[in-house]
C-alpha cells in the first residue's frame, strides 16, 4: 500500500483513500450515502447543517463527516440506528421554521429538504408552535436571482461562494438565532457575473433563478450533458429541455431549452459557469432558420452541386467556416471545400470579449483550438474584409457567420453585388441569411452530437439534447450529401462518431481518441498534452 | 467561619488598587520579572506544576494548553484574553478588570513570554464600560513605564497589548467565536479541529485565556507553583473567585480555595438563604450548569468533584434559589436567554433554542400540555453534543435538569393552567425579574 493512502472501514466496507480525505468523501467512495446541506466540495467547510453526523468507533459523540479527516484504521458507521435518529432530529429542527409551501415553491422536485425528509425523516410532526416570520418573501437581490428568506436553511453555501469563489462578498447572514437571515449587504447586489451559481448550490428554494422560476416544473425536464459554446473555456454543462415538447407547448413560452446548469469537471470549470454562458441559450429557440427558402433538401443540394461544378475550376469559390462549429462539422465542411477546390477561410464569429480570472476567456469562439488543430487559420473579424473584398468570388458559402454584421452593411452590400451566388448555412436568421440566394438551415449545438476543443486543448463531447428543429441538419450531413452529388470520396459517414474516428486517424492532434475515450470529462489533444 | 482568602482579590478594596503605583507597592511585576529570567519552556512547566486550570469555565490545564503552541513557526503567535464575561451569574472578571488591571497585564507578560507571542489582545465585554476604561488606562500606564512595548520589563522581548471591546453577544465568550469577532467577522464559533493553539487568530497559533486565569500567574511566579497548587485541591490549583448571587443574605464575590464545599459557600460565607427561608435549588456554575436541588449541595467546588456530581463548576457563578422560587419561571428566563443568544450557526441550536423557548413560554402562559415536558426533554437531548460549540449543550442542560428535578412542579403548573405571564398585570414580578439577577452587581461584601 502506498504511504499516501489510508485504509478505513465504513459500514463494514473496506475503503482505501488518499491522506487528507474527509470521512464524507470516503463514505461516498464506499457507496455509503451521507446526507449533507452545507458541505460543498468546491467551498470551505462550514459544518453548520449537522446532518452529516456519523458514528466513529471510540469517539463518544457523533461527528460531522464533512470536517472529520479519515484516518488509518478508522471504523465509521453511517447507517446505524443512532446515526439515522440524529439525521431525523436535524431534519426536524430544519423544518421547525421552514414554510411548508412545496406546492408553490420553485424548488419542488429538486429540494434537498424534500428528498432527505423522504429518505431519512418521515417522523410524526411535533412542532406545534408559531413559525418565525422572516422579513420578506421573494425579493430581488440581483439581475438574475430572487431571494426568499423564509425558505433558507442558513447553510451559508451562497455566502461562501461569494466570499471564496468570486471574492465579491455580496451576501451575508444577518441577525442571530432563529432570526438569522441571509441577504445582500446594504447597497450591494448580486452582480458578479457568476450569480446563477448561488441558485445551483442552494439546496432549498431560498435562491431562485428569475429566468427559470415558474416556467415549468423540473419533472417535465430532461437533462443532457453538453459543453457551453459561450467562450473558449468549454465549461461542462447540462442542458435542461422540455421532455414532451408538444404536450407542454404552453410552458416557458414554447421554448424547448429551459435552462443550462453547470456540470462538474474539476479540470475545466469545477462546479461553476458564468451568467453569460448560463443565460446565453435563447438563440436555440429564437430566430431560428428552420426551413429552406424553397424546394426540398435534395433540390437545393442538386442545384448547389451544379453551381459548384460550373465554377469549381475557376478558383472563385470561397467557403467560410466558423470556430463555433464542432470538430466534426469543421472536418466535414473543410474536406468538402477542399474537394470543391474552394478557398477555405475560418473567421472568428465574434470580436474578442471580456475575460476574467475565473472561467471566462476573451475568445468567444468555443472551438478555435479545434479549428486550428484541423489546420485552419482562424482570422479575426477585422481581417475578413481583406480576405473577401479583394477576390473575384463566384460562389460564397458562409457557414454560421453573419458577415453583414462583421463587415458592416454597406460593405456587405457592395460585396454581395459582386458575387454571383451566395449560400448561407447556419442556424439563426440574420442580415447575411436574408441576403443569401440559398439558405441551408443548420442544427445548433444542443441538436448536435459532436465535440469542441477548448482553450487548453481539451476535446470534449456534446450530446444531442433536442431533435433538429424543422428542416435543420447537421453541417456534416449537408457536406456528406453534397459530396455524393459531387462524386467526392471519403464522405461515407453515418454518424458523428464515424467522422470523429476518421478525424482521429487523419489529424495527429486527435490521435488515439474516440467518443468512448473522451467520456464525460474529455481528453487533452496531443499537442496540448505534450506541452502541458 | 473560615475567612475568604486574599490573593487574587488583595487589591479589590484598596484605594487606587487599579493604579501602577499601588500595584508596584504590592510587589507588582516581580512575578513577571522572575518568569522572564527563565526559559519559556520552564515557564510553561512551572504553570503545569501549579495545577492552574482555565477559570473561564472549561477548566482545561493552562500549562498544557500553552504547550500545544508550536515552538517554531513562520507566522506570528498571539495571546488573547477572554474578558467577555457574559455568563449570567458571573461577575468576577469585572473585579479584576476594574480594580486590579495590572495583575492581568503582568499575567499577560508571563503568558506571552511563555508562548513567545509579541502581540496580545484583551477582548472585553462591550457593556463593561468602567472596567474597559480602567484596563485601557492601565495598558497606557504600562506602556509609559516601559513595562510593555519594544522592551518588555527592560528585556529584549517585544509585547504589544490591544484592548478590543466586544459588541454584546454572549457567544463571543466562546473562544473561537471571540476570535471570529476579533478578526472583524460575525461572532460565530469555528470548527475544531484545528484548535486555536495551532490555527487561531488570523489563522496563526493563538492561546485564549480567561482574565482570572491570567491574573493568577503573577501569584504563581511570586510564590512558586507548589504554593499555588497547595492552595487548592487535587489537580485544581489555587483559589477561585466564586460569584454568589440569588437568594442569599450576602451575595458577592468570594475568593476561596478550589474544592471549598458548596454548603460552606452558601451558608457560611453567604450567610445562608435570605430571610431564613429553605433552600430549594442551586446553580453551581452559571446559568448553563445543571441545577442541584437542596439535597445535593454537599459537593466540593472544583472541576473534577463537581463534574462527578453531575453538573459543572463553569465560571464559578453560584446562583441560589429559595423555596419561593417558581421553577417554571426560572426556566422561562433561562430559555429566553439562550434563544436570544444562540448565534444561529448550527441547525439544532438555532432552531432548538427557539422551539424550546416557545414551548416553555406557552407553558408559562398557562397553556401547557402534559406532553410538553417529554417534548422538551427530547428536543433538548437532540440538541446536545451535536453542534460546533457547547452553546446547545448549555441551553439543553437547564431544561433537562429543571424538569428532571422539579417535574412535579412543572406538571402541577400545567395542570392548574396558571399563567406567570398574566401576573404581570397584577403587579407581580415579570419573568425578567425572576430569581436570577444575572450581572446585577449586588456585592454586599464590597
Amino acid at each position: 500500500m502506498s504511504t499516501d493512502l489510508i485504509q478505513l472501514n465504513i459500514d463494514g466496507k473496506h475503503v482505501e483513500v488518499p491522506k487528507g480525505t474527509t470521512v464524507i468523501q470516503a463514505a461516498h467512495k464506499a457507496g455509503s450515502e451521507v446526507p449533507f446541506y452545507c458541505y460543498h466540495p468546491g467551498l470551505s467547510i462550514a459544518g453548520n447543517c449537522r446532518i452529516c453526523l456519523v458514528e466513529i468507533e471510540g469517539v463518544p459523540k457523533l461527528q460531522i463527516a464533512c470536517n472529520t479527516p479519515a484516518t488509518d484504521g478508522m471504523v465509521v458507521y453511517t447507517q446505524n440506528a443512532k446515526v439515522r435518529k440524529a439525521r431525523q432530529d436535524v431534519l426536524e429542527f430544519l423544518l421547525v421554521n421552514h414554510p411548508l409551501d412545496c406546492p408553490v415553491c420553485d424548488q419542488a422536485g429538486e429540494c434537498w429538504l424534500q428528498d432527505y425528509y423522504m429518505q431519512h425523516g418521515q417522523y410524526q410532526a411535533r412542532m406545534d408552535e408559531n413559525k418565525v416570520k422572516k422579513t420578506k418573501k421573494a425579493t430581488h437581490i440581483g439581475k438574475e436571482v430572487m431571494l426568499d428568506q423564509e425558505r433558507c436553511i442558513l447553510c451559508s453555501r451562497c455566502v461562501r461562494f461569494c466570499d471564496e469563489i468570486t471574492g465579491t462578498g455580496e451576501l451575508g447572514i444577518f441577525n442571530r438565532g432563529d432570526h438569522s437571515e441571509i441577504n445582500v449587504y446594504p447597497g450591494k447586489l448580486l452582480e458578479s457575473g457568476y450569480s446563477g451559481n448561488v441558485v445551483d448550490i442552494c439546496p432549498v428554494g431560498a435562491l431562485t433563478d428569475k429566468d427559470f422560476r415558474f416556467q415549468t416544473r423540473v419533472w417535465y425536464l430532461a437533462s443532457t450533458d453538453s459543453v457551453c459554446p459561450g467562450c473558449s473555456r468549454g465549461c461542462n454543462i447540462q442542458v435542461h429541455t422540455k421532455k414532451d415538447v408538444d404536450r407542454h407547448a404552453f410552458k416557458a413560452q414554447g421554448r424547448r431549452v429551459i435552462r443550462l446548469k453547470p456540470r462538474t469537471n474539476p479540470l475545466v470549470n469545477r462546479w461553476w459557469i458564468c451568467d453569460e454562458g448560463r443565460y446565453g441559450y435563447r438563440f436555440v429557440d429564437e430566430g431560428r432558420l428552420s426551413a429552406l427558402k424553397q424546394g426540398t433538401w435534395a433540390e437545393n443540394l442538386q442545384q448547389l452541386a451544379e453551381r459548384i461544378k460550373e465554377v469549381k475550376n475557376k478558383g472563385s469559390i470561397v467557403g467560410l467556416l466558423s470556430p463555433g462549429q464542432t470538430n466534426e462539422n469543421l472536418f466535414a465542411m473543410k474536406k468538402l471545400f477542399e474537394g470543391a477546390s474552394a478557398k477555405t477561410l475560418c473567421v472568428s464569429h465574434t470580436a474578442a470579449g471580456e475575460g476574467d480570472n475565473l472561467l471566462k476567456t476573451p475568445d468567444k469562439n468555443p472551438n478555435r483550438a479545434g479549428a486550428e488543430a484541423l489546420g485552419l487559420t482562424v482570422i479575426a473579424t477585422n481581417q475578413l474584409q481583406g480576405a473577401l473584398c479583394n477576390r473575384d468570388i463566384e460562389l460564397l458559402w458562409v457557414c454560421g457567420q453573419d458577415i453583414a454584421r462583421i463587415l458592416g452593411e454597406e460593405l456587405f452590400s457592395e460585396l454581395r453585388k459582386r458575387m454571383r451566388w451566395m449560400v448561407y448555412q447556419g442556424s439563426n436568421q440574420n442580415v447575411t441569411s436574408a441576403a443569401a440566394d440559398q439558405v441551408l438551415p443548420s442544427t445548433v449545438y444542443v441538436e448536435n452530437q459532436g465535440s469542441f476543443t477548448n482553450v487548453d486543448g481539451r476535446v470534449q463531447r456534446l450530446w444531442q439534447a433536442l431533435r433538429p428543429l424543422g428542416e435543420a441538419r447537421p453541417d456534416w450531413h449537408t457536406a456528406a450529401d453534397l459530396a455524393a452529388r459531387l462524386e467526392l470520396k471519403g464522405f461515407e459517414w453515418q454518424s458523428e462518431e464515424m467522422i470523429f474516428e476518421n478525424l482521429a486517424e487523419k489529424v495527429p492532434f486527435f490521435s488515439g481518441m474516440s467518443y468512448e475515450a473522451l467520456g464525460t470529462g474529455g481528453l487533452l489533444g496531443k499537442t496540448a498534452a505534450l506541452s502541458s | 467561619m473560615p475567612k475568604p482568602l486574599n490573593h487574587l482579590s488583595a487589591r479589590f478594596h484598596v484605594n487606587g488598587g487599579h493604579t501602577l503605583k499601588v500595584y508596584k507597592e504590592c510587589h507588582g511585576y516581580e512575578g513577571a520579572q522572575k518568569a522572564m529570567a527563565m526559559q519559556p519552556d520552564a515557564v510553561i512547566e512551572e504553570v503545569k506544576a501549579s495545577n492552574l486550570r482555565g477559570l473561564g469555565g472549561a477548566g482545561f490545564p493552562t500549562g498544557v494548553k500553552w504547550s500545544f503552541v508550536p515552538k517554531t513557526t513562520s507566522v506570528p503567535k498571539y495571546l488573547v484574553i477572554n474578558a467577555d464575561e457574559g455568563e449570567p451569574g458571573t461577575f468576577k472578571d469585572k473585579y479584576i478588570l476594574e480594580r486590579d488591571p495590572h495583575a492581568l497585564i503582568e499575567g499577560m507578560i508571563i503568558a506571552a513570554f511563555a508562548i513567545q507571542a509579541h502581540k496580545a489582545y484583551i477582548y472585553i465585554r462591550g457593556e463593561y464600560v468602567q472596567p474597559m476604561k480602567r484596563v485601557r488606562a492601565a495598558v497606557e500606564e504600562a506602556y509609559a513605564n516601559g513595562l510593555i512595548g519594544e522592551k518588555t520589563l527592560g528585556q529584549d522581548f517585544k509585547l504589544d497589548i490591544v484592548v478590543h471591546p466586544g459588541a454584546g453577544a454572549y457567544i463571543c465568550g466562546e473562544e473561537t467565536a471571540l476570535l471570529s469577532s476579533l478578526e472583524g467577522g460575525k461572532g460565530q464559533p469555528k470548527l475544531k479541529p484545528p484548535f486555536p493553539a495551532i490555527k487561531g487568530l488570523f489563522d496563526c497559533p493563538t492561546v485564549v485565556n480567561n482574565v482570572e486565569t491570567i491574573a493568577c500567574l503573577p501569584l504563581i511566579f511570586r510564590n512558586g507553583a507548589k504554593w499555588f497548587a497547595d492552595l487548592g485541591s487535587e489537580k485544581n490549583g489555587g483559589t477561585h473567585l466564586f460569584c454568589l448571587s440569588g437568594h442569599v443574605e450576602r451575595p458577592g464575590v468570594y475568593e476561596l480555595p478550589m474544592g471549598t464545599p458548596l454548603r460552606e459557600l452558601i451558608y457560611e460565607h453567604g450567610g445562608g438563604v435570605r430571610g431564613g427561608r429553605d433552600l430549594k435549588a442551586v446553580i453551581p456554575g452559571g446559568i448553563s450548569a445543571k441545577i442541584l436541588n437542596a439535597d445535593e449541595i454537599d459537593v466540593n467546588l472544583d472541576y473534577d468533584q463537581i463534574r462527578a456530581a453531575g453538573t459543572m463548576l463553569g465560571s464559578g457563578g453560584v446562583i441560589v434559589m429559595d423555596e419561593t422560587t417558581d421553577m417554571v419561571r426560572a426556566l422561562w428566563v433561562a430559555s429566553r436567554f439562550f434563544h436570544h443568544e444562540s448565534c444561529g450557526q448550527c441547525s439544532p441550536c438555532r432552531e432548538g433554542t427557539g422551539w424550546i423557548h416557545r414551548v416553555i413560554d406557552r407553558m408559562a402562559r398557562g397553556m401547557g400540555r402534559i406532553g410538553d415536558l417529554d417534548l422538551l426533554l427530547d428536543v433538548s437531548s437532540n440538541m446536545e453534543g451535536r453542534t460546533i460549540c457547547v452553546f446547545a449543550d448549555a441551553a439543553a442542560w437547564p431544561v433537562q435538569s429543571y424538569i428532571e428535578k422539579f417535574r412535579a412542579e412543572f406538571e402541577e403548573h400545567i395542570r392548574s393552567g396558571r399563567s406567570i405571564i398574566a401576573s404581570e398585570s397584577k403587579g407581580c414580578l415579570t419573568p425578567e425579574h425572576a430569581v436570577i439577577p444575572a450581572q446585577a452587581g449586588i456585592h454586599l461584601n464590597d
